[in-house]
């Protein structure tokens, strides 16, 4: 599996660190229903097909990048830096 | 028909010609007093429970596949009580009782060998947490030793003890560890369910789950509807689009773990062997080939197979520890989708919707479960009341962070099991 960096290219798997679901672009207030807070830390919707995932460059630029990822076939669908994301509003 | 060894001698000698088929393969009726989704271990298991603790026999186990064919038949077969954790030490014992007399039980020879397992250890800190781990598996009323190195050299004289990374300074020995034939498991529990009455559907994947003022009703599948007063979900890692469903948001990831076969090979380990240091563990099964596997791949996903990384990680592991490995062949390998919760415990549990139930996140321990899981829930969906050995695999432990089980002290968090 090889995951294409915005900013390296595409590296090998081995240079990423796997974080989970891309829940972080979108945390609860601090002073959110517990559910809330549940559903962020634990529940997730677990898909088998496509999923937007956190992954960390540790071993290259350190960047954190939101990767969309097929589950069933490990496709690599999309890449983006996680700031860049986080700035789009999405 | 009953299984002997007078019976073996006749066949044999008649030419094999009076085997019948262990099960049934019949039609689904419209309605079950229950309905179990998902012929595994796991579901069959709480079958045969219900039908033969309960006398509930009215239930259909509802598998999409085959009987066999999902993680039950692609496991590595390892079954043990050597956890630490009070919720944890109580199942998993109850579990490896329920093991001991499994084949007289079912009259089926699920292949179970107490052959020992021997988890090693590489410092004096290691030493200290194997000490306290055995302590609670023997106040547990199960059995652990502690082996100096030379205990270790005289089970597995065949080890690298002077590696320069991790020596090994001894290990914890389980007698009572050891494997089972994963299918034979299966078949027998297939088979005790299906003598009591229970319909065993193949073929048959649910599509829907009906829910009417929040109280299930049934269950749709590609076979028609099927009306059922309760609904037990035992999907492993299909459990988050079963939950879906229902409308649930299940705390469970799913994972990729590899497992590998070397071709055939006269008995050399007899023993299962874990190194823990290098997340690389092994057995030999009854063919001969050598079992064996390590971490999961570490990312989600449902492909049933991982990626090379972890695979040259296994192989290193493997190298490292016992290098005589090195000239047996790989023949195959394989991946299974495993059903990671934060903590790395499962559930068993009741759903938020009336009549549903839970049995999920065995992560990659649920072959020596199938027992005990399949016991304890169908205490829980026969009763509605929790089974005690597994009252503490409660589904309401994330939010609250009451009652966490954490084996591996890493943290419940999704990514760290």
């Amino acid at each position: 599996m090889r995951i294409s960096c915005p900013i390296c290219g595409e590296r090998d798997r081995r240079e990423f660190y796997y974080q989970g679901a891309a829940v972080a672009l979108d945390r609860p207030a601090p002073d959110a229903a517990a559910q809330a807070w549940d559903d962020y830390l634990h529940n997730r919707d677990n898909p088998a097909g496509p999923v937007r995932e956190m992954w960390h460059h540790e071993a290259g630029c350190g960047a954190w990048l939101v990767v969309t990822r097929d589950t069933v076939t490990h496709e690599m669908l999309a890449s983006d830096l996680a700031s860049r994301v986080q700035e789009a509003g999405s | 028909m009953r299984f002997s060894g007078l019976r073996v001698l006749k066949e044999g000698l008649t030419g094999n010609k009076g085997w019948q088929p262990h099960w049934r393969d019949p039609e689904p009726k419209p309605a079950y007093d229950m309905i179990i989704i998902g012929g595994g271990g796991h579901g069959l298991a709480t079958a045969y429970y219900l039908a033969r603790e309960h006398g509930l026999t009215n239930v259909a186990v509802l598998e999409k596949g085959y009987i066999g064919g999902g993680n039950v038949g692609r496991n590595t077969t390892i079954v043990r009580a050597n956890y630490f954790l009070p919720g944890n030490s109580e199942f998993y014992s109850h579990s490896l009782r329920l093991w001991e007399g499994l084949e007289q039980e079912l009259n089926y020879n699920v292949m179970h060998s107490q052959r020992g397992l021997i988890n090693l250890f590489h410092s004096d800190g290691q030493r200290d947490a194997f000490a306290r781990r055995g302590n609670a598996m023997i106040n547990q009323g199960d059995d652990a030793e502690l082996l100096d190195r030379d205990g270790v050299r005289r089970h597995l004289p065949y080890l690298d003890f002077d590696n320069a990374r991790f020596p090994i300074y001894g290990g914890l020995y389980h007698p009572r560890g050891g494997t089972a034939r994963h299918d034979a498991v299966a078949w027998g529990y297939a088979r005790g369910a299906d003598q009591r009455g229970v319909d065993l559907i193949q073929n048959c994947e649910v599509t829907g789950i009906d829910i009417e003022q929040g109280r299930v009703t049934g269950v749709q599948t590609t076979r028609g509807a099927i009306r059922a007063k309760k609904v037990g979900i035992v999907v492993a890692g299909r459990s988050g689009q079963v939950a879906a469903m229902a409308g649930m948001r299940l705390p469970i990831e799913s994972h990729i773990l590899q497992a590998f076969v070397t071709e055939g090979l006269k008995p050399c380990i007899d023993h299962v062997v874990s190194f823990g240091m290098g997340h690389f563990y092994i057995s030999q099964s009854d063919k001969g080939g050598l079992v064996f596997g390590g971490d999961l791949d570490f990312y989600a996903s449902y492909a049933q197979r991982g990626n090379m990384p972890m695979m040259e990680h296994v192989m290193e592991a493997g190298m490292t520890l016992m290098p005589m490995i090195g000239k047996a062949r790989v023949l195959r390998s394989w991946g299974g989708i495993m059903d990671m919760t934060p903590d790395g415990s499962p559930v068993i549990d009741k759903a938020p919707v009336e009549g549903l139930y839970l049995n999920c996140g065995w992560c990659y321990g649920g072959f020596k479960a199938v027992p005990g899981s399949g016991y304890s829930f169908a205490h829980l969906m026969a009763t509605d009341r929790p089974h005690a050995p597994a009252a503490g695999f409660r589904l309401d432990r994330f939010q609250t962070g009451r009652g966490l089980m954490d084996e591996e002290g890493t943290g419940s968090q999704h990514n760290l099991h």
